[in-house]
């Protein structure tokens, strides 16, 4: 079947299988291979992307569901050579160490800050509890997030 | 993981939903958030011919004030419950166990209705519904029916629904300014509670249910009517496990449920104000 949906504001029509889920169009059909595949189980969040603005894992959405909508993953979130303001609090705060849950981790505080632009240090880390980290502890990427938000308080 | 193969309709309204489970019966499954089916379809243990997918039923994603009653289509998703102001004034106790379900990537996409259907008997919103007094509206060939939150689950993951229905639209009776506890424990971020305990008081009386407590979420019949006996709380909450048969599995033993149902019980009942 075939799929037409905007990827980080380009328009695309995809002939995928139907049973073809939105990480493996975005992976293996789109090669945009900075969504990571984690635990496949809908637990890590390491596949989270932005569906029409908002945190989704797309290794639990169907590629068809998505038709018509349009999916925000990490290569879209830089404005050329300037960095997305989460981007910059990651690297500030040295928010991660292998890399592998980063880019999940990214988009689900980009959603998390749409949603509530100066969260509190604690909704930080509640709102961030789809995404394991292997490495960090956390600890520098709720710094790394307090940083990329808005006149956030109670650090 | 990938799903076995499958043929996929889209059906963006209640209308083509029924039209396209009407022609493929059986082999049909309803697709909403997905957020319970497509992990099963991943491992295989759902293997649906045919996947009707109404996650963009407009007509069925709204929340509204119907007299006295809160009217929730079945499409809407947890997050938009948390955050319908009509849901905090009038059911605090739903949007609050709206909050606590899974991850807000999970929140994103799971519906209300999707939750209430999988009846899944440890789950937050079909648990909060039963103490909320709920009935949920289904329509089918035959035309619609309601029935009651006690009514629909039979068993585990089954309830009275029939292959070619579809659950619309969830009805909530307003507790407006009544008293209300949800206790859930867990031993890991986003997960599925070991064991959950709503109350909701309204018009004097005190409904108690349990999530995890057996095959289907249940209410504390025996703690509730030792509340309206006039016991105390903590005497009412020794009573929340009479009659259930919590399962055992690798978060709890049986005996370890019971304990946390009498336990929950005491501090939800607190939360609502009776001690
Ligand atoms: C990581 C993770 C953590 C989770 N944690 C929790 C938790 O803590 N608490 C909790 O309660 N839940 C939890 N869930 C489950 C979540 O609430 C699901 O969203 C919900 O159970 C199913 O809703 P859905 O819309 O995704 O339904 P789907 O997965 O699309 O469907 C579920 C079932 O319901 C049927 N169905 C769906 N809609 C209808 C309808 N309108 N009429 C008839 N049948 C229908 C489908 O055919 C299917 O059998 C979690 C899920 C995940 C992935
Ligand atoms: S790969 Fe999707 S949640 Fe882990
Ligand atoms: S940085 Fe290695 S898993 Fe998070």
């Amino acid at each position: 079947m075939n799929v037409t949906l905007t990827v980080n504001g380009v328009s695309h029509t995809v002939d995928v299988e139907d049973r073809t889920l939105l990480v493996h169009l975005l992976r293996d059909h789109l090669g945009l291979t900075a969504t990571n595949i984690g635990c496949d189980t809908t637990s890590c969040g390491a596949c989270t992307v932005l569906l029409d603005g908002e945190s989704v894992k797309s290794c639990t959405v169907l590629a068809a569901s998505v038709d018509g909508q349009s999916v925000t993953t990490l290569e879209g979130l830089a404005d050329g050579e300037r960095w997305h303001r989460v981007q910059e609090g990651f690297r500030a705060k040295h928010g991660l160490q292998c890399g592998f849950c980063t880019p999940g981790m990214v988009m689900a505080a980009v959603s998390l800050l749409a949603e509530n632009p100066s969260p509190t240090a604690a909704q930080v880390r509640e709102g961030l509890e789809g995404n394991l980290c292997r490495c960090t502890g956390y600890h520098n990427i709720v710094a790394a997030v307090l940083e990329a938000a808005e006149g956030s308080v109670a650090r | 993981m990938i799903p076995a193969p499958f043929d996929y309709v889209r059906a963006d309204s209640a209308d083509a939903a029924l039209a396209a489970l009407r022609e493929h019966g059986d082999d049909a499954k309803l697709l909403a958030g997905g957020q319970s089916l497509l992990p099963l379809m991943k491992l295989r243990l759902a293997t649906p011919g045919v996947v009707v997918d109404v996650s963009r039923a407009a007509d069925l994603a709204y929340v509204r004030e119907d007299g006295d009653v809160l009217a929730i289509g079945a499409l809407t998703r947890h997050c938009d419950i948390v955050s319908a102001e009509v849901v905090t004034a009038h059911a605090p106790l739903l949007a609050h166990a709206a909050s606590g379900v899974g991850d807000r990537q999970v929140r994103h996409r799971g519906t209300i209705g999707g939750s209430v259907a999988h009846a899944d008997p440890s789950a937050d919103l079909p648990t909060a519904l039963l103490a909320l007094d709920a009935s949920y509206v289904v329509r089918g060939p035959a035309g619609e029916r309601t029935i009651t939150a006690t009514e629909f689950a039979t068993g585990f993951l089954e309830t009275v629904l029939a292959p070619d229905e579809l659950l619309i639209e969830i009805r909530v009776p307003k507790a407006t300014g009544e008293a209300w506890g949800y206790q859930k424990f867990t031993r890991r971020a986003i997960d599925w509670a070991t064991v959950a305990v709503a109350v909701q008081a309204r018009g004097g009386g005190t409904a108690i249910s349990l999530g995890n407590m057996g095959s289907t979420v249940l209410r504390a019949a025996s703690a509730e009517a030792a509340l309206a006996g006039g016991a105390s709380a903590a005497d009412a909450a020794q009573h929340a496990d009479d009659g259930t048969e919590p399962a055992a599995d690798v978060t709890a033993s049986a005996d370890y449920r019971r304990h946390l149902a009498r336990v929950l019980t005491k501090r939800a009942l607190a939360a609502a104000g009776r001690s």
